[in-house]
């Protein structure tokens, strides 16, 4: 049944409604004039001003910044090539655990993995003097060693609605696997890989207690510091933070929604017009 | 020879024929290694190292005993004398665990949490993901991006919005109070309360995206089949819909319980300080207590816990996914 | 609809000496404990258009895709032109296949993907486009080269698919249900285009298809297949007048199958009693089989005389029976007679007089069939 019901209806707008009113909530409030952040003082914009002068929270969005950029990219590899295996390379050995090694991530509770990558690493440390102490490296490491379980459902995802037989054609016509993959699969899942990119990005930009565990001196990261702020309560520049990032992201999404609303509208008039003048 | 330029191609073209390309390629075929097992082994090898050893370091430490140094834990194997190495496995911190209250309860505590959240997750994720999958295709992706959109705005910012909203002079109080309706504010921050609104509100968008995901799949002419047979909409929501989703519903639930479980922020920022959540627990017992073993026991006990529901969910999301040959 | 003139063709498969093209041997494929492809051994000659007919699940695809290079024989060898192909993987056989979907590439414009086999063996610029110049010409779609898969419609892109497999001049072309995707009008005109253009080229076929039409225009010849083996190889005509077995005769067109009894078995002909007939069959052909041995007797409904009145001379041959249904098709009426045996039998007339003018038969007429002694096959399985 296509016609939705009333009940469901309402639970739809009243379960958005439960998830956007803190964040619309945290944006009204980041211009309240008041320090006392929920009541209202009157409009200013002054918390922007104090955001943009602090240095730590600038410091810590820089280093944040680069650790996720660092992230993607290596995560979007690891997790491009294992949900290609996954998805293509049907059964051989050692199969049920690269499974279970690659999605376990996405479900682990963030203080085990943690915990567990800092003991790695001290072992490391004692046994091979590498890492040295610990700081973007281990964070990073860390970082796209759960981000790339993300990947790998993503591209492996994609992989399974791709019709195998334009693969097979591809090879069909003289080009080996791996030129199958850099000519014909690659371009077509390119979205999908994007995708992961951006995801893996922001699971790194905002991870706290991995970062927590892994991290050491002179590496605060921006989820950190704010982290450290929020604890001792309700701070007006984090709502001016937020509103900024909110900000981003939702730019981001309109235009990626306008962009595609664009495509399908340009492929649906191309699909009309070769039907209409069909021989 | 002719005098022009060699262009790249051929020179790359020309290595390819001979020399140490082709006797390694076909020395790795001869052994039944192809390239894509050299493709396959780059991850591979990357998660051993980083995901699968860590745990076993994990599990070695929590048999070992805490020291004043660095790192703080004693060594599991050690010369005795010349020729006599010994290894010392202690079970201490796990029989700590079990004798003190404060860990069962706290997994008690986080499980009952996780699990009602959960639910609750389920009870209003459903709808939703009922709703999206039933709206029409323009409205449908729409929706879709609103549901993914709080999921890339940062969580703990998010979850930092309520501390604003629930605490004593916070909105929900202020609005009360403004209204009459209360003359002294609400408790809500630092309660039980305050953590299921934080779990709910944080892991909602995982619940409904595996949900949602399942129930597009299902045919609405199996439903239009049941009325046209006499059913009721709601018996035939129970006996055909649920059913059929059920792997959606099974992989959104797993995708909530298990961090959940194991979740820091929220008990750290909204729930009271005696909020026993097992993983606020680990936290402390290694930052404030600097007692790694006990953390790495605690860890342990954790994973034994979860090791089944991880199953499940990675059997379930194998389901969601797709298949393979 | 055409099939290739009688003139032009000849027939290799007869003559003992001449050399197979594509030689199968003994090809089996097992998934588990499935057997898709059981033990199929078969020469393809040079120009030939093989047709591989069978429903879905007979093997047929999968065997296909071993000749491709997609599917590892289980047992079994394949040669093509002499040289074993058996463990070559597909980017190196002399194959080239056109998939069910098309499988354009949909990233790519339609010269893009046609040029994309001459590429990969790194053939020169200006030959790359000299040649897909001439095969789009050959598919006219010339006009198209620089569209992409999603601005063109079905039976354009299974012409695109079509260039794309016959640029690079393989030795051998695969066909995976050609014309499935296409409606009737369209399915016929383009047989008429496939047969042209094989003949132009001069390329050997193998056509999967499920669709005994599609066969039996397209095809030199037929092999019909069932749970994975090869229950038949011969012309059209040859599956058709004469098959081999209960299965062949009843996947092949309509056919009225009865049981009976061998009474005179003679070198030249035999007599087949039948109780599902009430009568008995003369069939003017020898059979090997053992006396008194229970066989079948496959009659084709074209091949039935209707009429009013009792057919003169002896007792075989012919039945009494009832009308029981009239299906009529516009160029001819399908006519379910029902037999005193309890039986029915099918026959088909054409439709000489117009509706309405003269002596139809109609329901419930009482009626007699009889055939010529050449018409009916004895089948032994």
């Amino acid at each position: 049944m296509s016609r939705r019901s009333a009940f469901v209806t309402a639970m739809m707008v009243a379960g958005f409604l439960f998830l956007y009113l803190p964040i619309l909530l945290m944006i009204a409030f980041s211009f309240n004039e008041s320090r006392l952040v929920t009541v209202w003082g009157g409009f200013s914009t002054k918390w922007y001003g104090e955001l943009f002068r602090n240095e730590q929270v600038l410091d810590a969005a820089l280093l944040s910044f680069k650790v996720a950029a660092m992230n993607a990219t290596g995560a979007t590899v690891l997790g491009t090539i294992t949900g290609l295996a996954l998805a293509r390379f049907g059964h051989f050995r050692g199969r049920p655990l690269l499974t279970g090694l690659a999605t376990a991530p996405l479900v682990m509770p963030e203080v085990i993995t943690g915990l567990s990558l800092l003991l790695l690493f001290v072992a490391m440390e004692q046994l091979f003097g590498w890492p040295e102490g610990r700081g973007v490296t281990t964070i990073t490491i860390a970082h796209m060693t759960f981000s790339m379980a993300y990947v790998t459902v993503i591209v492996q995802s994609r992989l399974a609605t791709l019709d195998e037989s334009l693969e097979e054609a591809a090879m069909d016509l003289g080009a080996r696997p791996a030129k199958v993959f850099f000519l014909i699969t690659l371009p077509i899942i390119v979205p999908a890989i994007l995708a992961g990119w951006l995801l893996a990005f922001t699971l790194s930009w905002d991870d706290l207690v991995i970062t927590s565990f892994v991290t050491g001196p002179g590496s605060s990261t921006l989820p950190i510091v704010i982290f450290s702020k929020v604890r001792l309560g309700v701070s007006p520049d984090i709502n001016a933070l937020a509103t900024i990032l909110v900000l981003i992201v939702a730019t981001g999404a309109v235009l990626y929604g306008w962009w595609t609303l664009r495509q399908q509208k340009r492929r649906d008039a191309d699909v009309q017009r070769a039907i209409a003048a069909n021989e | 020879m002719s005098a022009a330029p060699l262009r790249l191609r051929e020179v790359i073209a020309w290595i390819r024929a001979h020399g140490p390309w082709r006797w390694a390629s076909q020395g790795l075929r001869a052994r039944g290694y192809s390239g894509r097992t050299l493709v396959t082994a780059i991850p591979y090898l990357w998660l051993l190292v980083f995901f699968l050893v860590p745990f076993l370091i994990v599990l070695k430490i929590s048999v070992s005993e805490i020291r004043l140094a660095m790192p703080p834990y004693e060594p599991l194997v050690t010369w005795i004398s010349d020729h006599v190495v010994g290894l010392r496995i202690n079970f201490a911190n796990y029989a700590f665990l079990v004798k003190d209250s404060l860990y069962w309860k706290s997994f008690l505590n986080s499980i009952t949490t996780a699990g009602i959240s959960t639910l609750i997750c389920l009870l209003i994720g459903y709808p939703m993901a009922y709703g999206i999958a039933r709206s029409s295709p323009a409205w449908r992706n729409i929706l879709l991006l609103l549901v993914m959109l709080p999921f890339w705005t940062s969580f703990l910012l998010r979850v930092y919005a309520w501390i604003g909203i629930l605490k004593n002079n916070g909105v929900i109080n202020n609005l009360l109070m403004a209204l009459s309706l209360i003359d002294e504010p609400v408790q809500m921050l630092q309660t039980n309360f305050a953590m299921y609104v934080g779990i709910v509100y944080s892991y909602l968008p995982f619940m409904v995206l595996p949900l949602y995901t399942a129930i597009e799949k299902l045919d609405p002419a199996l439903l239009e089949a049941a009325a046209d047979l006499g059913c009721r909409p709601v018996k035939a929501f129970f006996r055909i819909t649920v059913p059929l989703t059920r792997s959606g519903i099974v992989a959104g639930c797993m995708l909530v319980f298990i961090p959940a479980v194991g979740e820091f922020v929220i008990p750290a920022l909204l729930g009271g300080p005696d909020a026993l959540m097992i993983g606020r627990v680990l936290w402390e017992e290694f930052f404030n207590n600097r007692d790694w073993p006990v953390a790495s026991a605690v860890a342990i006990a954790m994973l034994f816990v979860l090791v089944i529901p991880i199953m499940v969910y990675q059997r379930y999301q194998g389901q969601q996914v797709g298949g393979h040959r | 609809m055409a099939n290739a003139r009688p003139e032009n063709k000849s027939e290799p498969w007869k003559d003992p000496g001449a050399q197979p093209y594509v030689r199968l041997e003994k090809l089996t494929k097992r998934f588990g404990d499935f057997v898709a492809v059981d033990d199929v051994t078969l020469n393809i000659y040079r120009n030939e258009i093989f047709c591989l007919l069978g429903g879905s699940g007979s093997g047929k695809t999968t065997l296909l895709r071993m000749m491709a290079g997609f599917e590892r024989p289980t047992e079994g060898r394949i040669w093509i032109d002499g040289v074993d192909v058996t463990a070559t993987p597909p980017y190196e056989r002399p194959v080239n296949m056109m998939f069910q979907s098309y499988a354009l590439f949909p990233h790519m414009s339609v010269q893009k993907n046609v040029a994309f086999g001459l590429r990969q063996d790194r053939v020169a610029d200006p030959e790359v486009e000299q040649r897909v110049a001439e095969i789009l010409k050959l598919v006219r779609m010339e006009p198209y080269a620089k569209r992409m898969p999603h601005q063109l419609s079905g039976g354009q892109r299974q012409r695109v698919a079509l260039a794309r497999a016959l640029v690079k001049r393989p030795k051998l072309l695969l066909l995976d249900e050609p014309l499935a995707a296409l409606d009737k009008k369209l399915r016929e005109h383009t047989q008429f285009e496939l047969l042209n253009i094989q003949e132009t080229l001069g390329v050997t076929f193998v056509v999967v298809t499920h669709d005994q039409e599609e066969a039996m225009t397209l095809a030199s010849r037929i092999g019909v297949m069932n749970y994975g083996a090869i229950v038949q190889i011969g012309t059209p005509s040859d599956i058709y007048e004469y098959p081999s077995s209960k299965f062949v005769a009843d996947f092949i067109g309509s056919v009225n199958l009865f049981e009976g009894r061998l009474v005179e078995d003679e070198p030249d002909y035999v007599r087949v009693a039948s109780e599902e007939l009430g009568g008995t069959f003369h069939v003017g052909h020898g059979v090997s089989a053992a006396p008194d041995a229970t066989v079948w007797v496959a009659l084709r409904p074209e091949k039935i005389l209707l009429g009013r009145e009792r057919p003169e001379g002896d007792g075989d041959n012919r039945v009494e029976g009832v009308v029981a249904e009239v299906a009529y098709r516009g160029d001819q009426s399908i006519y379910l007679v029902k037999l005193a045996s309890g039986r029915q039998m099918r026959v088909t007339q054409p439709n000489t007089l117009r509706t309405g003018t003269g002596d139809r038969i109609r329901w419930d007429d009482r009626v007699w069939l009889s055939w010529d002694s050449s018409s009916p096959v004895v089948v032994t399985q």
